[in-house]
């Protein structure tokens, strides 16, 4: 189905539009890594502590912390990458610069860094993510199996993703490049996925269609759509034939019969018949809108996973089922 | 403006449920003496296409108005003859100038917009070192952040320019809900740093009184600087830093000036949210935010609202009913199982309220005992029993919300089935706002 099974996917990136609920697939799909029995570690970086909403938990400091066990006893665990703490991190690790890192601090220069020149904030996040798809521990095991990233919006993932490229194009040479160039490497690798969640609207898909383009444009590995949300469909083609073709008395007759009053003009079933049909035209609408968004989907040929919307909103057992959905449709690359 | 002005009306709608004051569109388009309306929300609530419809349907009330968008969606731009990114309004054509009005477009190119800044401050010879800089080129071609920067930059551009009467303005989807109120002052206390003052030139600061803890860091800072950034990106940023002093000083002066301009009579806030949850939660952000921050807040615009045309048969009613038609061995004479019937399968209904009904319409067309007509009744039902769940939960939702901030005007707006793509689309968005349409859709 896809080329995940050569080498399975270490690295997965999670975008989407706006609105679509990436957080949330983000989480599932780490949930389900998880269930295959793979250490996995879920990344956030935007700073909105959407993933310690999603999990019903307080907010996530700047540590990886165990924030759920999946059914077989895998773990996730969970990071919130804080820019200005993952900035004297990467300081001390490469440069053993503890005191130095204070006074740079001190300085204004870790503000600099993080907030005004904002893309030296990116190349921390990526920086991070890579730096714990690549750790080992000292008897050389890797310490996490998986990493999903929920990364930034479509608009701003491929900017995001290689803001590294231009770093090592503006340093050229040292350490910042070198750094860069190691974050790429990893970054355009087999062992990286970039799914975009999606839903079967007209400027989601527009924008995920526009978001893969760019992605494959910049070599950036591409890995699969998530249809999220998806609402049931509950009258099929027939349904919706006669319902266009207003059969009004038959259906006042039927809804009287189904005890809904009386089907005589102004009675309760006949007055009933107006909106419903309204309704089913609406609903035909959609219906046919969807249709032609899931086929310009199919044009990326890419894998399609679907989600389907959960109406009070995603609790923590609908988490867990939309992650056991997801292993069942192949997503995690594990036997179904 | 703000929430005391004309926007408002206090009128209720929907005795019974929490009410909201009604947010009165056309008296906020139609008032003079709003010249600026920000429109901010959370992403994917239909912030840009609200922005757009307003300023179709303030330009046919009469109003000179220019919209100022963020990265519209391209059929959107495309409705308002927008075919690509550019950084001048542009002239709405197909709009009804009756009224006396006209709608310019445009949107914001970053890019452009800090060349112009760097131009407008700097002289031609430093302009040009630092157009070149290929620090600066990166820094401009639009990193997260640069953005809300440039957007406020150019919102005070088009304020200065006078052209028209009234701007609206997209705000940028952002990571973090109101960054873009947060950039002038981050700005300005990033140009006050030490930092830059370190960056600009060692030898500068070694002449500074009274800055012990630099002189004696200094050596080690640039060391250590150089070490990290490496030698070349070190003097690039330098290079940058050192061209852009001159500007700064007019740079931070705008940044104030913009900010004061938002807090300023004739500006009015929407925030722009859809019944769900997380938007509604970021709405109340916003709401928030925007009083500490003693930004004039004109309301709430909820988009995509669902209502039904039948609000008077129950979901557990209609499920019920579905239920009766779809059992073929049950004799169903006219009127005969009214009561007992109904109130049977409310029961059931009950107990599968999660959405899991024990007969799905497909099973159901398997049985060929039951006639089409039925049938079809059973699907409208159930559709119908969808969406009243849906109305419920908005409803809910939206209660939470208005508990919290019962002073918030608010505006339901329908939910259209499919994307805008025209004029027209727009205009029936406008009725929505301005309340022509009932939320009944």
């Amino acid at each position: 189905m896809s080329p995940q099974q050569s080498t399975p996917t270490r690295l997965h990136i999670v975008t989407g539009k706006g609105g679509t609920g990436k957080t949330t697939v983000a989480a599932a799909l780490a949930l389900a890594l998880a269930a295959e029995g793979r250490r996995t570690l879920l990344i956030e970086v935007e700073g909105r502590q959407g993933i310690a909403q999603v999990f019903e938990t307080g907010a996530l400091p700047y540590e990886e912390r165990k924030i759920a066990v999946a059914p077989g006893g895998g773990e996730v665990r969970a990071l919130a990458i804080d820019p200005e703490l993952a900035l004297l991190d990467y300081l001390d690790m490469f440069y053993k610069l503890g005191r130095a890192g204070r006074a740079l601090k001190k300085l204004g220069a870790i503000d600099f860094a993080t907030t005004v020149a904002p893309g030296l904030r990116d190349v921390l996040l990526t920086g991070k993510a890579c730096e714990a798809v690549r750790r080992k521990d000292n008897a050389g095991w890797r310490a996490y199996d998986a990493v999903v990233m929920d990364a930034p919006p479509t608009g701003r993932i491929t900017r995001f993703l290689n803001v590294n490229d231009e770093v090592a194009g503006l340093a050229r040479i040292g350490p910042i490049y070198n750094q860069a160039q190691a974050v790429m490497r990893v970054l355009k690798s087999t062992e990286t996925a970039v799914h975009l969640v999606t839903l079967l609207e007209e400027m989601p898909v527009q924008e995920t269609v526009d978001g893969v383009a760019e992605l494959r444009a910049a070599g950036l590995p591409v890995g699969a759509v998530v249809v999220n949300m998806l609402r049931p469909v509950l009258l099929d083609d027939a349904d919706l034939e006669s319902a266009a073709n207003g059969r009004r008395t038959a259906v006042a007759k039927a809804l009287s019969q189904a005890g809904l009053g009386g089907a005589r003009k102004g009675g309760q079933a006949e007055r009933l018949v107006d909106p419903l049909l309204a309704q089913a035209h609406e609903h035909a609408q959609r219906v046919l809108l969807e249709r032609r968004e899931r086929a310009e989907i199919a044009t990326l040929g890419l894998p399609t996973y679907e989600l389907e919307l959960r109406g009070e909103g995603v609790d923590l057992g609908g988490l867990y089922r939309l992650a056991d959905s997801l292993r069942k449709q192949g997503m995690t690359g594990g036997e179904s | 403006m703000g929430t005391s002005a004309g926007g408002t009306d206090m009128s209720l709608e929907n005795p019974g449920d929490l009410e909201s004051p009604v947010l009165a569109i056309d008296p906020l388009l139609d008032d003079p003496k709003t010249r600026i309306i920000v429109c901010c929300g959370s992403g994917g609530v239909g912030k840009t296409t609200t922005a757009a419809a307003l300023g179709v349907r303030a330009a046919e009330r009469g109003r000179k108005c220019v919209v100022l968008t963020i990265d519209p969606a391209r059929r959107l731009a495309q409705s308002m003859g927008l075919s690509e990114l550019d950084n001048t309004p542009r002239p709405v054509t197909d709009i009804d100038e009756s009224a006396g009005g006209t709608l310019h477009a445009m949107m914001l190119d970053m890019k452009r917009t800090f060349d112009e800044v760097v131009l407008q401050h700097a002289d031609p010879e430093r302009a040009r070192a630092i157009l070149d800089n290929p620090f600066y080129q990166s820094l401009s071609a639009g990193f997260a952040g640069t953005q809300e920067y440039m957007a406020m930059e150019k919102l005070g551009q088009l304020r200065a320019l006078d052209a028209w009467n009234l701007i609206i303005v997209d705000t940028p989807p952002s990571r973090s809900a109101l960054d873009f109120l947060d950039a002038p002052q981050r700005l300005g206390s990033f140009l006050d740093g030490k930092f830059i003052k370190l960056l600009m030139a060692p030898a500068k600061v070694g002449g500074r009184a009274g800055m012990k803890f630099l002189n004696v860091g200094m050596s080690m800072m640039t060391g250590v600087l150089s070490k990290v950034m490496g030698a070349h990106l070190l003097g690039d940023v330098q290079t940058f830093i050192a061209a852009m002093d001159t500007m700064f000083g007019g740079f931070r002066k705008r940044a104030d000036a913009t900010y004061k301009l938002l807090q300023a009579p004739g500006t009015a806030f929407l925030v722009v949210a859809a019944p769900e949850r997380d938007a509604l939660r970021e709405a109340a952000y916003f709401v928030e935010r925007l009083a500490a921050e003693r930004m004039p807040l004109a309301g709430l615009v909820l988009n995509r609202v669902h209502g039904s045309g039948a609000p008077q048969l129950t979901a557990e009613r209609a499920l019920a009913a579905a239920q009766a038609l779809e059992e073929p061995r049950e004799n169903l004479v006219d009127g005969g199982i009214v009561d007992r019937e109904a109130g049977k399968a409310d029961s059931v209904a009950d107990g599968t309220d999660d959405g899991t009904d024990p007969k799905t319409p497909a099973e159901a067309a398997d049985d060929m005992t039951i006639p089409p007509e039925q049938r079809l009744a059973a699907g409208l039902l159930r559709l119908h029993a969808e969406r009243m769940r849906v109305v419920a939960r908005e409803r809910r939702t939206r209660d939470r919300f208005v508990s919290v901030h019962p002073e918030v005007p608010m505006v339901d707006v329908a939910a259209l089935p499919g994307d805008v793509h025209d004029l027209d689309g727009l205009r029936s968005i406008g009725e929505r706002l301005a309340g022509d349409h009932p939320a009944a859709a």
